[in-house]
């Protein structure tokens, strides 16, 4: 294998306190060294120029719904990592919603399979935490584990048992592996489509209360202190949970948090719409936990930034607001609807960007990646940051065309990414 | 069409949309113009029992895609009185059975040539969803516990008919407010002409969230009953409720429903509305819905007053809009 050396561009890297220009010397598919000097350099090798751009590890998604088997109306494993790709996602965590659900060694076997053959971004795979996805007993933790599974989750579906959940959390200390919720009550959520509140009264929509998610999150919260399991809540999209979760982190508690962009840069008056397109999940809140959410990522209350892509066919999506189902496509749009919504308004910089959509769900997940430190895997990608383009609904590689950003107008752009030292895509300007 | 009657209702210039979705998004002017051409033609034709042929040769297809006779059937008959023809879609029993979305049923019902779709849907927005699918007019005849502006519009046409100008009355809704698209009609409509507006109604069915927007909220109908001009009492929507917001009909009746010991209790000139249908000995007792106060069945015939108003305003406008195409 050619040895690869980046250089010119803006090394930001968070795992190491980096952000200066540096050049970046891969081989052997791992970083070899940072800023080398030329009569280090190997005989053979192949020269990137990233003037202009920024070097980070590449992204990293914690939960990434690809829909096959199953489902493959809405996307592939095959058209999901590349969408990933595209970008800037060298890793993600699949969820096990698929029909059959990821519940048995088999099924995470097909998933690796598919996998290896899309050649794309690496998928590691979420295992279910209960048998069927049906949140009674548990399914076979540990055979997941000796399959491949990286963390379990029933995701979408919230982990509504108290039981099932604790004994999860406890079973799982043996394997080190995380448990994810999706934080809601369901008999709270009942039959809500968007955040309950003034627009939803008016619009005479059924709401999402806020407390459906905060209920969860104290439960999850404190099942987590009891069992010293590893949890991660998420998405969370509300004021309540952050206030949960910031208080349990200065009590030393170990659990984490994550939440979706579109949460951070979009609120709830877009459904006077009435289109399905925003009906996402968490649903877009108001204003003020908004603002909540961007301050608490910016301060690391929430360590996480994750996709909450959840595709689903363009005909699903083309109907009212209580049968067309919830989600929408994200992989493509979720590091530039960031960057616009907390980079460019001076909430976030890149540094701690980077930190929350690779370094720190890499570290969530325990899986390599999320770091360009000498000897780490070289999963790494360039970013345009001065580079403005317009989401066109019609130019995804991902099968959903749906998302509430259609027609904006986002700031930074993936220009290169390299996986394993090869770079496995690039966008069509370079 | 020269032997024709002469038209004596002129077209209001200030008059541009060609869909009725809601009254939330009608400015206090486009109200009234719809009010003022409701009484016009209401008086023209002799109380909306005689025909004028303003609309011959249009069609209008009534698509419900949730149960109604009278809603259906006063549309059918202002369609009918302006000279229009009409045609009857319901989802039972149609393609929507068969799994075709709303959508796609209303386009295919459009392409049969009719001008305007009159919509019913269980679900919020789905006119709006459809005046951005269709080239023909959309007029909502009530999409969930949203809107239901025709029927604003006539309850508020009744209450005009009574004399008082809007800003100098007190109206307070009664009842199911959470699951109500008169309700929110009549809430944007009243307050929009400046009458004063109390929700009132069991805590579980009305929001405090009410206030943030401007409107008064009261959960006693006693405390509010000596300041009431007109009450609109709202039917309790059992088919709606997940849950059930209150422990029984006796405990509502016995808090909410209009008596004849209430009515002593009220303004002498107090004027009683229900948008029905009436749930008699629930919202309302018989000696209060068929006393002499009651003003249920004058809603009723109002209610084709603004529904051919409507149609004739979406239409001319939309003509207006294909003359300045052409």
């Amino acid at each position: 294998m050619t040895s690869l050396l980046i250089e010119n561009g803006r090394l930001v890297d968070p795992s190491q306190s980096l952000d200066r220009v540096a050049r970046v010397l891969v081989t052997g598919g791992r970083v070899a060294a940072i800023d080398p000097g030329d009569g280090d350099l190997p005989a053979q090798v192949q020269r990137l120029d990233a003037s202009g751009k920024i070097l980070a590890p590449g992204l990293v998604d914690l939960s990434t719904e690809l829909r096959e088997p199953g489902r493959d109306e809405d996307e592939t494993i095959a058209s999901g990592s590349h969408a990933a790709l595209a970008g800037g996602y060298t890793s993600i965590l699949c969820s096990s919603n698929t029909h059959p659900p990821i519940d048995s060694p088999g099924a995470v076997e097909f998933v690796r399979q598919k996998a290896a053959k899309a050649h794309a971004a690496r998928i590691y795979v979420t295992g279910c935490v209960s048998k069927q996805r049906r949140g009674e007993e548990m399914a076979e933790l540990g055979l997941l584990v000796e399959a491949g599974a990286v963390a379990f989750s029933d995701s979408p579906a919230p982990l509504a048992n108290n039981a099932l959940l604790k004994r999860a959390l406890d079973y799982c200390r043996m394997f080190d592996r995380p448990i994810f919720d999706r934080p809601q009550v369901p008999e709270l959520a009942g039959r809500g489509v968007m955040h309950e509140g003034r627009e939803s009264l008016v619009l005479g929509l059924n709401g999402l209360p806020t407390e459906a998610e905060d209920l969860a999150v104290a439960r999850d919260v404190r099942l987590a202190e009891a069992t010293g399991g590893r949890l991660h809540v998420g998405p969370v999209s509300t004021m309540g949970s952050i206030d949960l979760i910031r208080r349990v982190k200065s009590r030393g508690i170990q659990v984490t948090a994550s939440v979706c962009p579109h949460n951070l840069s979009m609120s709830d008056e877009k459904l006077r719409s009435f289109d399905a397109r925003f009906k996402v999940h968490p649903p877009l809140r108001s204003v003020r936990h908004v603002e909540a959410l961007r301050a608490a990522v910016a301060d690391g209350t929430i360590d996480s930034i994750q996709t909450g892509h959840m595709p689903r066919a363009l005909e699903k999506k083309m109907d009212d607001l209580d049968v067309a189902p919830f989600g929408m496509t994200s992989l493509e749009t979720a590091l530039a609807a960031v960057v616009t919504a907390m980079v460019r308004s001076n909430v976030m910089d890149w540094s701690t960007l980077i930190q929350r959509m690779s370094t720190a769900p890499a570290k969530i997940a325990g899986i390599e990646g999320g770091s360009l430190a000498v000897g780490a895997v070289a999963d790494m990608i360039l970013i345009d940051p001065e580079q403005r383009w317009r989401v066109d609904e019609t130019a995804f590689r991902s099968r959903c065309s749906s998302t509430p950003l259609a027609g904006c107008e986002l700031h930074s752009r993936v220009t290169h990414v390299i996986v394993g030292g090869e770079i496995r895509y690039r966008s069509e300007a370079e | 069409m020269d032997d024709e009657p002469a038209v004596t209702v002129p077209f209001p210039d200030a008059w541009t949309r060609r869909h009725l979705l809601d009254l939330e998004s009608l400015s206090a002017e486009e109200i009234t113009i719809l009010l003022d051409t409701a009484q016009q033609l209401k008086d023209a034709t002799d109380n909306c029992r005689r025909k004028l042929n303003l609309l011959a040769g249009k069609t209008c297809a009534n698509l419900f895609f949730e149960n109604s006779t009278r809603t259906r059937n006063s549309f059918s008959l202002a369609a009918k009185r302006l000279g229009a023809d009409t045609v009857e879609f319901s989802s039972a029993g149609s393609s929507v059975a068969k799994g075709e979305t709303f959508i796609d049923t209303a386009k295919t019902i459009e392409a049969m040539g009719v001008d305007w779709v009159v919509t019913r849907h269980s679900t919020p927005g789905t006119p709006h969803l459809l005046s951005r699918e269709l080239r023909c007019s959309v007029l909502n005849a009530g999409d969930g516990p949203h809107e239901h502006p025709t029927q604003g519009l006539l309850d508020m046409l009744t209450i005009r008919q009574h004399g008082k100008p809007f800003a100098d009355l007190t109206v307070a809704l009664v009842g199911d407010i959470a699951h109500s698209r008169t309700a929110r009609s009549n809430i944007w409509g009243l307050k929009k002409l400046g009458a004063h507006v109390i929700i009132c109604g069991p805590a579980t069915l009305v929001s405090p969230r009410w206030e943030e927007l401007g409107f008064e909220v009261a959960h006693r109908l006693d405390d509010i009953l000596p300041r009431c001009d007109v009450l609109n009492l709202l039917r309790v929507q059992f088919e709606r409720q997940v849950d059930r917001p209150f422990p029984s009909i006796h405990e509502y009746a016995a808090l909410y429903a209009m008596t004849g010991e209430r009515m002593a209790r009220s303004k002498s000139d107090i004027l009683i509305m229900a948008p029905g249908p009436i749930n008699r000995g629930v919202e309302i007792t018989p000696e209060v819905a068929d006393g002499p106060h009651s003003v249920i069945l004058e809603q009723v015939t109002n209610g084709i007053a603004v529904r051919m108003a409507a149609l004739w305003l979406l239409s001319g406008a939309a003509e207006r809009d294909r003359g300045a195409d052409a």
